[in-house]
């Protein structure tokens, strides 16, 4: 049976689209422009969905999605706002939290016991031995929608945008703010939740058309007005520092960044608290209202309409005149005397005033009100049972007092004052480039609403130096408050409802305060008031009010809970937006996928792990890419490194303030190693240092800090004013290292520069064209074999790769990786920060006390190190091997080195080597079992004890000669 | 229906009194006087009285009672650290919250869900697998595991992680949540009963020391005199520092957080992602609580900023992508008080009678009840208890730094 009334010009229907969708299985027709909600209301759908805790049948309270009394669940589409949802074709609603459907949920069995679950009940028992029955129930229990875990990921795309003005909400003081704003020359961007412009302007009209007609030619000035950008169905979701607003449209957010920000984002209308308050049936006037001019559809048949304010009465002429018989307005004021209440009683609607409603009664199939009970009030607001009257309706209209939108306000940092004048919160002290105004200003009348808009978008224009004109003065005070101060009734048997999406009645306040959460933050804690998804938009301010009533302070001592992002709730998908993975690739990255390397992520880089051949397994190819490094000839891709370079006159002492070692004595042509520590002398970051030139020098970090050590130095040099400059490179550059005994013979063949140990010895650096590329060679040894760093512009690394392997052919060349490399290193027992050394590593620890110059006057780290020096030290990095016949399986990085039953230190690497046959690794063990030879006890992760002995470092090359000595002539 | 509900169906009048009462005026002196009315300061007032008979102390709070970061933080407890001195104390820790419920005779929602810690790279694998080692070698639940018992204990995640692969994660099963407010009422409720006095709305202001020991304290509402006074104010510790000119090294940064609407309970575990910067548990309510990484810098406010909701949901729908359409609805900060090590700092300080429970960071709310032990113990006997001696401050200035970074950065 069809609710829809004759078209009305306001409508936003198009009644020529019929979009068939289904709601808890049954199929129904809407029209296009419906939300899910007026759709379902027009075909006389009153439950929509059932109480979180209670499981109590509930219509439409807010319409607006100030509550979740419509919220459902569309199959993977988690908590759809039917009140604010278009509904399209085909769309397969369900209300959430039903146990077996909407109209016979099993778990209203919880209604009948709701007496036994008082407020906080869940915190007074379940403890104990069966808890976990009792939460796997309360789990069951809990929560709104259900997850569909096959469900796709969106990704959904971000938008930036830019303006002067940015204007939340475009109801009548909005739009007068933003065209005013306009005018005067600023670029706006208006934005409104709602699917059209307008706001109250267009539905609360007092049964006149004629307040609609001005808000339409508001709306077309809007429209017309070039500087203006509108965004609709779009929520300012929050205000963060600096004016950026998040705007969240259905298929995107926004991400703005507005000079000024005027709130216009008017206020929600607050239920009345009476006995049964939440049957369906029971709703906000402006909830009506909607129903009427927007979507045509007749709220009920017969209204019984509760005011507390002249707006009420608008509403009454508004039902009355689009076929609603009001049975009678109840006014809990004392008698009126304005033109809408003239009005209401010449149309011989009754007016009971001083009147409020004691109880609305359910019909006999329990979906709805049948009936409103109303007594008169005492002066202390009582309800006179002995005078009460029933009056049959189906439908209770609750226009009673509004609550300002404020959110975005509040997250401005704007001071708000409780103005008793209109028993509402209002802006006391606005931010910079903040402004207000409309109902969130406390401002209610029609014209005013028009007034003040005009006057908040003269001032942020002002603000911004476009207008000059002296913005008109705020417009007087409201005649009447538009909120009533208690529209709360009590009732012995409960049932009256303050906070609707958690199930919170009038005497769960009431016993939380007696129990001693009597302070408004406490309160919402203990009660969870407002802490449902609407986050308290249709009970705060109740609440608030119940509050003060218990403390007897006023709303402003007693204040509000503190207003935090969203708005609404956002779906993670706009958050996340297209969502990505950063990830670094090398120049190189294509060849070493043309040679099927696998990769492995290093930081964000992905570099080679190894480079697998068929018919080998991943450790016989790791084998064989270490071996050929050590017999002829391989090459691997570094870089990742990072690569910085230095200039100026103090390049040299700065360096030697950065690092531990000597930088000023270092000779133009050569490197050195270069070990960093932080300030309390931990091991923090190591890497290569070559001097260019008396001014210049180029030097590398780890791969994993040079992001962080370039910013430090940078730092640092600012700090220090050191008459420098530093360039990162590290993504300039690329570098190979060409290492093993066969590298010079296969270099000179791509290079002129003179490559003779004397002319190019063991660390020295040189500046040459390899294969025509300008390079940077270096000849260092990390793997323990004669070798070369060759640094190149990125662009020009492929030509260096393919030449090197060219020109490698013949003497055997394979790229090696990230495995080969550390096993090799291993070997010679050098370090890697990171893996060796973890965040608390002292150089004396690690081994590395050489690299230290603690002589020199200053480096990062000395003065802590000096202290550190004077305490014994507790553990030593050492070598350590397995004997050549274990078999079975090996320890593993970070496991424990046990001593008499006690952590006497860790293994930090461990790998097979093949030169060795036998498992090496290093380990940390307390000094006095540090001696070469001493015996070992590493506990697996399984439990298994592994023998080790301590051997010292390096096992392979000891005096390190492969590196610095040329083994051109050597067979292999 | 639990027997103890029937009582309030049944009887005509609310059966219930305050949990803690409200005092109209401070006395003039206290044996004790600790700052900060946080789950902390709270407990230590607790154990205090309950082991130590010493109850005429005073909780001094200047806003309500766990509205620091208590009533803020995301409520994982768990005990696989990576230090002894850490593992030994998070464990002495959560065998206080398994009977905690009980002991306070309030119900924390204490549940115990299992604590994975995903590793993405062989390094956090690394890391990983000392933590483990150490925890058995406490006698602590941990294990490294293989992305198949992941993906059994969490049937939705999705291991690929948008790109960067689940390699195995840390199994500690006794990870538990709890119900953050609770535990502060229940500390209360229970240090009021033992006559403890709770004021709220009291803002300490000053501090009086005279010849290196303190006399007394300054609040808004006058000044008290008292031999002891209990530091526990988290990110406000530095100005408190300041005024009995004490230094530490801490540093204030904002930690923030986020939660989803309720949904029906689909995630038993506790994840946790370093790499990825994320953790995420399902209350009893049916809320997704998120969190992440401190903010990078140090500021003193606990504002929200838009791009932190980003990352995290970014991060969580690599975990999770079906919950595309699923809303965060709210999210907030707290103010971390940082120290370099990752570890707290605790015990007495140089200046005699003032105590010192601090650097509790992103990690603290699991250590709740055994820092009201132990802070007890410690002020009774002026003497620091056994488990905290690590944790002194003199620890700065002598280089010996508890280092549980690996440990504690995101996964607090
Ligand atoms: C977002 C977030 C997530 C977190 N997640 C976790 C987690 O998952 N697990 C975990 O173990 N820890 C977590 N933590 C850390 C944990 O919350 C804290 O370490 C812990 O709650 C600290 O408790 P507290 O009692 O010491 O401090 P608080 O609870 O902050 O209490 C300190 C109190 O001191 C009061 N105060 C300050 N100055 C004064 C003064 N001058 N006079 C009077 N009173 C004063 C404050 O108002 C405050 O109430 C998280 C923290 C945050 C912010």
């Amino acid at each position: 049976m069809s609710q829809r009334l004759d078209p009305l010009p306001t409508e936003w229907i198009e009644r020529d689209r019929l979009v068939p969708f289904s709601f808890e299985g049954s199929r129904y027709t809407g029209y296009a422009g419906d939300t899910v909600s007026s759709a379902l209301w027009a075909a006389g759908q009153r439950v929509l969905v059932r109480s979180f805790k209670y499981h109590r049948p509930r219509g439409l309270l807010s319409f607006a999605n100030h509550d979740v009394n419509t919220l459902m669940q569309a199959d993977s589409q988690l908590s759809v706002r039917a009140d604010v949802t278009p509904v399209t074709a085909g769309l397969n609603l369900a209300a959430v939290n039903t146990w077996g459907g909407v109209s016979r949920d099993r778990a209203s069995l919880l209604n009948a016991l709701s007496a036994f679950l008082p407020v906080g009940f869940y915190y007074k028992t379940f403890h104990g031995r069966f808890f976990p029955f009792w939460e796997r129930t309360i789990r069951k229990l809990g929560g709104l929608s259900a997850i569909d875990p096959t469900a796709p990921r969106l990704r959904t795309p971000k938008q930036y945008d830019f303006c002067d003005v940015l204007v939340v909400g475009a109801g009548p003081s909005g739009l007068a703010a933003a065209i005013a704003a306009a005018e005067a020359g600023a670029e706006v961007v208006l934005v409104d939740e709602n699917a059209r412009a307008g706001g109250s302007g267009s539905y609360q009209l007092g049964g006149d058309l004629d307040q609609a007609k001005q808000t339409a030619e508001l709306i077309q000035m809007a429209a017309a007005q070039p500087r203006i950008r509108q965004h609709l169905q779009t929520e300012a979701a929050g205000y963060y520092a600096d004016g950026w607003v998040p705007l969240v449209e259905p298929e995107r957010m926004t991400k703005l960044r507005a000079k000024a920000v005027i709130v216009a984002s008017g206020a929600f209308e607050q239920p009345a608290v009476f006995h049964n308050n939440d049957l369906p049936g029971v709703m906000l006037a402006s909830a009506a209202q909607r129903l009427i001019y927007r979507y045509a559809v007749k709220p009920m048949r017969r209204a019984v309409v509760l005011v507390g304010n002249s707006d009420g009465y608008r509403a009454a002429l508004d039902l009355a005149a689009n076929g609603v018989e009001v049975m009678a307005v109840v006014d809990l004021r004392a008698v009126q005397v304005s033109p809408e209440a003239h009005a209401i009683r010449a149309q011989g609607i009754p007016i009971f005033s001083q009147y409020g409603i004691y109880a609305a009664e359910t019909n006999p199939a329990q979906d709805g009100v049948c009936a409103a009970v109303i007594c008169p009030l005492s002066d202390t607001g009582e309800p006179r049972l002995d005078q009460r009257q029933t009056i049959n309706c189906d439908g209770i209209v609750v226009s009673v007092g509004w609550a300002p939108a404020a959110n975005l306000l509040y997250q401005t940092g704007t001071q708000m004052r409780f103005e008793e004048r209109v028993e509402q919160f209002v802006p006391d002290r606005l931010p910079e480039g903040v402004f207000a105004c409309g109902r969130v200003n406390g401002v209610y009348q029609f014209d005013k609403k028009l007034i003040d808009g005009r006057r908040a978008g003269l001032e942020a224009a002002a603000y911004l130096g476009f207008a000059q004109s002296v913005p008109s003065p705020v417009p007087a005070a409201e005649s009447e408050s538009p909120s009533h101060p208690w529209p709360v009734v009590s009732h012995p048997k409960g049932k009256n409802f303050v906070d609707f999406d958690e199930d919170l009645q009038l005497k769960d306040f009431y016993h939380a305060a007696q129990e001693g959460f009597d302070n408004i933050e406490l309160l919402k804690r203990y009660t969870t008031v407002g802490m449902g998804p609407s986050q308290g938009k249709h009970s705060n301010m109740n609440a608030l009010r119940i509050l003060a009533n218990i403390n007897n302070k006023s709303p402003q001592v007693v204040g509000t809970t503190t207003a935090r992002p969203f708005f609404h709730p956002v779906p993670f998908s706009h958050l996340a937006g297209r969502g990505f993975t950063p990830e670094r690739h090398t120049p190189l990255y294509s060849r070493h996928l043309a040679l099927s390397a696998e990769m492995v992520k290093a930081g964000l880089w992905q570099r080679p792990e190894f480079y697998r051949q068929s018919g080998f397994s991943r450790a016989d190819c790791i084998r064989q890419e270490a071996l050929n490094v050590r017999q002829r000839v391989g090459l691997i891709d570094v870089s990742s490194l990072g690569k910085l370079e230095l200039r100026g006159p103090d390049a040299a002492e700065f360096l030697e303030r950065l690092y531990t070692g000597r930088y000023q004595s270092l000779k133009s042509g050569r490197t050195r190693y270069a070990l960093m520590l932080d300030e309390s002398g931990v091991v923090m970051d190591d890497g290569v240092i070559a001097r260019l030139g008396p001014e210049h020098f180029y030097f590398t970090t780890t791969t994993s800090g040079s992001s962080r050590i370039y910013r430090e130095i940078s730092r640092l040099a600012l700090q220090w004013r050191f008459n420098c400059g530093i360039v990162n490179l590290t993504g300039a550059r690329a570098a190979i290292n060409l290492a093993g005994p066969r590298s010079q013979q296969v270099l000179s063949q791509l290079t002129s520069a003179d490559l003779s140990a004397e002319a190019f010895p063991y660390l020295a650096v040189r500046e040459a064209e390899v294969a025509g590329i300008p390079a940077i060679l270096m000849r260092v040894g990390f793997v323990g074999e004669w070798g070369y760093e060759i640094h190149v512009p990125a662009l020009s690394a492929p030509a260096l790769w393919d030449a090197l392997m060219q020109a490698g052919a013949a003497d055997g060349i394979r790229p090696f990786g990230l495995q080969a490399q550390r096993l090799l290193r291993l070997e010679k027992g050098h370090v890697i920060v990171g893996l060796d050394t973890d965040g608390l590593t002292t150089p004396a620890e690690a081994n590395l006390s050489w690299a230290v110059k603690s002589d020199k006057p200053f480096f990062l780290g000395q003065r802590s190190l000096a202290i550190v020096g004077q305490r014994s030290q507790s553990k030593t990095l050492v070598g350590f091997t397995l004997p050549a016949s274990f078999t079975g399986q090996p320890p593993e990085e970070c496991n424990l080195v046990i001593d008499q039953g006690e952590i006497a230190g860790r293994v930090t690497s461990i790998a097979f080597s093949p030169s060795l046959e036998r498992y090496i690794g290093l380990a940390y063990v307390p000094p006095a079992q540090s001696a070469d030879g001493t015996s070992l006890a590493i506990r697996n992760s399984d439990g298994a004890m592994i023998p080790a002995t301590v051997s010292s470092t390096p096992c392979y090359d000891p005096d390190n000669r492969r590196q610095k000595e040329s083994f051109l002539t050597e067979a292999v | 229906m639990p027997l103890r509900l029937l009582k309030f169906g049944l009887v005509k009048s609310y059966p219930e009194s305050r949990m803690f009462r409200q005092r109209d005026r401070l006395r003039p002196t206290y044996d004790a006087v600790i700052i900060g009315g946080g789950g902390h300061g709270l407990a230590t007032a607790y154990y205090l009285a309950k082991d130590h008979g010493i109850n005429n102390v005073a909780v001094l709070e200047r806003g309500y009672l766990g509205g620091g970061n208590t009533g803020r933080n995301t409520t994982i407890i768990r005990s696989n650290y990576l230090t002894p001195a850490g593992v030994k104390f998070y464990d002495q820790s959560l065998r206080l919250w398994q009977a905690l419920s009980e002991t306070l005779d309030l119900n924390l929602f204490y549940t115990n869900r299992g604590h994975f810690t995903l590793a993405h790279t062989e390094a956090s694998l690394r890391t990983l697998r000392w933590r483990a080692e150490v925890n058995k070698h406490y006698g602590i639940d941990s294990e490294v595991v293989d992305p198949q018992t992941v993906q059994a204990a969490c049937p939705h995640m999705d291991l690929d992680c948008g790109g960067a692969p689940v390699m195995g994660a840390l199994y500690h099963a006794p990870g538990s949540i709890a119900r953050h407010d609770a535990v502060a009422w229940g500390y209360g409720r229970e240090a009021d009963r033992q006559g403890v006095e709770i004021h709220q709305q009291t803002e300490v202001t000053g501090i009086r020391v005279e010849g290196g020991r303190v006399t007394g304290v300054e609040t808004i509402r006058g000044a008290i005199a008292t031999p002891k006074v209990i530091c526990a104010v988290a990110g406000f510790t530095p100005r408190i520092l300041d005024w009995v000119g004490l230094r530490s090294p801490l540093k204030i940064h904002p930690l923030q957080a986020m939660v989803s609407e309720p949904m029906k309970a689909w995630l038993d575990p506790i994840i946790v992602s370093s790499s990825l910067h994320v953790y995420v548990s399902q209350t009893a309510r049916g809320e997704l609580v998120m969190g992440a990484s401190l903010d990078p810098y140090e500021l003193h406010s606990t504002r929200s900023t838009l791009d932190f909701a980003e990352g995290l949901a970014a991060r969580m729908l690599d975990l999770f992508p079906f919950l595309s359409q699923a809303k965060v609805v709210r999210q907030w900060a707290g103010m971390a008080d940082m120290t370099p090590d990752f570890a707290p700092i605790m015990g007495k300080t140089d200046i005699e009678g003032f105590y010192l429970d601090a650097g509790w960071g992103t990690w603290g709310f699991k250590a709740t009840p055994i820092c009201g032990k132990t802070m007890a113990e410690t002020v009774a006997r002026d003497r620091n208890h056994e488990l905290i001696r690590e944790f002194s401050l003199d620890r700065f200035s002598k280089y010996a730094l508890v280092g549980e970074k690996g440990a504690a950065s995101v996964g607090h």
